[in-house]
């Protein structure tokens, strides 16, 4: 329920500058940065992304050490499983 | 310490929890209640309890939202799903969550039209697909969640959309932990304080704990060297006769939180005078719905709402274990009536409960360790 998933801003949408392609360990979907209004992210920032809304702004070392830690917990296939469903892909 | 070798740092982590054991000497006995859900899981998984000396002892608190939400209000919003033409889209963890006629999995085998979404802009964006059927989306979580579906009603407010509504569960730690320092049966130390949701709401909420309730409060991330840490701080300040705010989670968690987050939930949400929580009862401005501004997008004012209640069985001790009263195999039904397959209490429904960890790791563990000695 409650995974933080440490991902990296790829590209803000030129049309949208609320929606930003994110990549989390290969696999590519788009999230909400409307949570950082008042700190935008630039592509190449590490964001912790929470239900498709990204929540803070991490450090690149913060990140793979969060990614470790769901590793630890045993949580990396959900939180993939996650991140492939937003957009409604994979998603039955 | 079962997974000692995998965790970063090491060395740190034995320093650590050598400073533990000094600073915890042996005379005084030290409860602490982890807050969150997911500090109750890490802990069974990282093997923390081996860890720790005898005489500090983790209490498992309420943030685990799946398990605090009370089964009426699965009914609720599954009497609702009936209706024609609506699609009930949730969150995973909630299509096993028993209701009184089976779980939302059960009604979608049934002919009921559930979908699993990982997002609220997911919801959105089947109403978006769907424009001859309603999407109603079941909101459940703590301040961590609630910013993102305040968001989601205000992207479609911006859009126009007429066909979306939230089925709003939100809930708020705060008043949680104020009933739970309230109850008369709860003795408390100190808290270690939720990691995710203070990246929204910051620290300053938890001033009260310190100054008004005297209890030290540290605010933790999730790894294993993160959460002794953070005891060190606890013990720390109770040593000194201290109680005060900290924020051992600076790296992720500023110490006002997210202000774009609050003002979203400010704009959407208003505090309902009470809600029940499973468990604990009700408690009195301690859940979130939606305001007269954003009604249209409100499951509760848009429909009927069956306003279905369901009292827990009477052998659940549930209310006990969630206040620490009992270990949660100390239940009548641990491990027998109520498991992780077949939850009857609220606990073993997530496996951020206290029940399902323990079940998953230490009546897991208790089970092999016999079967091997058996062998």
């Amino acid at each position: 329920m409650c995974l933080a998933i440490p991902g990296k801003i790829v590209e803000i949408s030129s049309d949208n500058q609320d929606s930003a392609l994110v990549e989390v360990v290969g696999v590519r979907r788009r999230i909400d940065l409307g949570l950082l209004q008042d700190d935008k992210p630039v592509p190449g920032d590490w964001v912790l992304v929470h239900v498709g809304f990204a929540m803070s702004k991490i450090s690149e070392q913060d990140a793979a050490d969060q990614m470790n830690t769901l590793r630890m917990l045993g949580e990396i296939d959900g939180a993939m499983q996650e991140v492939k469903g937003y957009g409604l892909e994979d998603v039955n | 310490m079962r997974f000692v070798d995998e965790f970063r740092e090491p060395e740190l982590i034995s320093k650590t929890a050598g400073e533990i054991r000094r600073l915890a000497g042996t005379e005084r006995h030290y409860r602490m209640m982890e807050v969150c859900g997911g500090h109750t899981h890490a802990i069974y998984r990282f093997g923390l309890k081996d860890i720790l000396p005898e005489n500090i002892e983790l209490i498992h608190g309420p943030g685990c939202p799946v398990c605090v939400l009370p089964m009426g209000r699965i009914d609720d919003g599954l009497a609702i799903a009936h209706e024609p033409d609506v699609i009930f889209a949730a969150f995973g963890d909630m299509m096993r969550v028993p209701g009184t006629q089976g779980s939302p999995l059960e009604h979608k085998a049934r002919g009921m039209d559930v979908r699993i979404v990982y997002s609220p802009a997911d919801a959105l964006k089947l109403a978006r697909l769907n424009p001859e059927k309603h999407v109603m989306f079941f909101a459940i979580g703590f301040e961590t969640t609630a910013p993102s579906t305040a968001l989601t009603i205000m992207r479609a407010r911006a859009e126009g959309i007429s066909n979306f509504s939230v089925f709003c569960n939100h809930v708020t730690i705060i008043p949680a932990i104020r009933a739970i320092l309230d109850s008369p049966d709860m003795r408390l130390d100190a808290f270690i304080g939720p990691g995710h949701v203070s990246t929204v709401i910051g620290c300053r909420p938890y001033e009260w704990i310190a100054h008004n309730e005297r209890k030290p409060i540290v605010v933790s991330g999730f790894e294993p060297l993160d959460m002794l840490q953070s005891i060190v701080m606890l013990l720390r300040q109770l040593n000194a006769g201290e109680a005060k705010v900290e924020n051992q989670y600076k790296r992720v968690v500023p110490w006002e939180g997210n202000r774009a987050a609050l003002k979203a939930m400010a704009e959407v949400f208003e505090l309902r005078p009470y809600f029940e929580w499973r468990g604990l009862g009700f408690i009195s401005q301690s859940a979130l719905r939606i305001n007269g501004k954003y009604a249209e997008f409100d499951t509760e004012q848009r429909f009927e709402v069956p306003g279905i209640r369901v009292t827990d069985p009477k052998a659940a001790q549930c209310g006990e274990v969630l206040k620490g009263v009992l270990k949660p195999h100390q239940c009548k039904l641990f491990g027998r009536e109520c498991t992780p397959e077949h939850p009857i209490g609220a606990l073993m429904v997530s496996s951020e409960g206290s029940c399902a960890a323990y079940y998953n790791y230490e009546h897991r563990k208790a089970a092999m360790v016999t079967l091997s000695s058996a062998g």
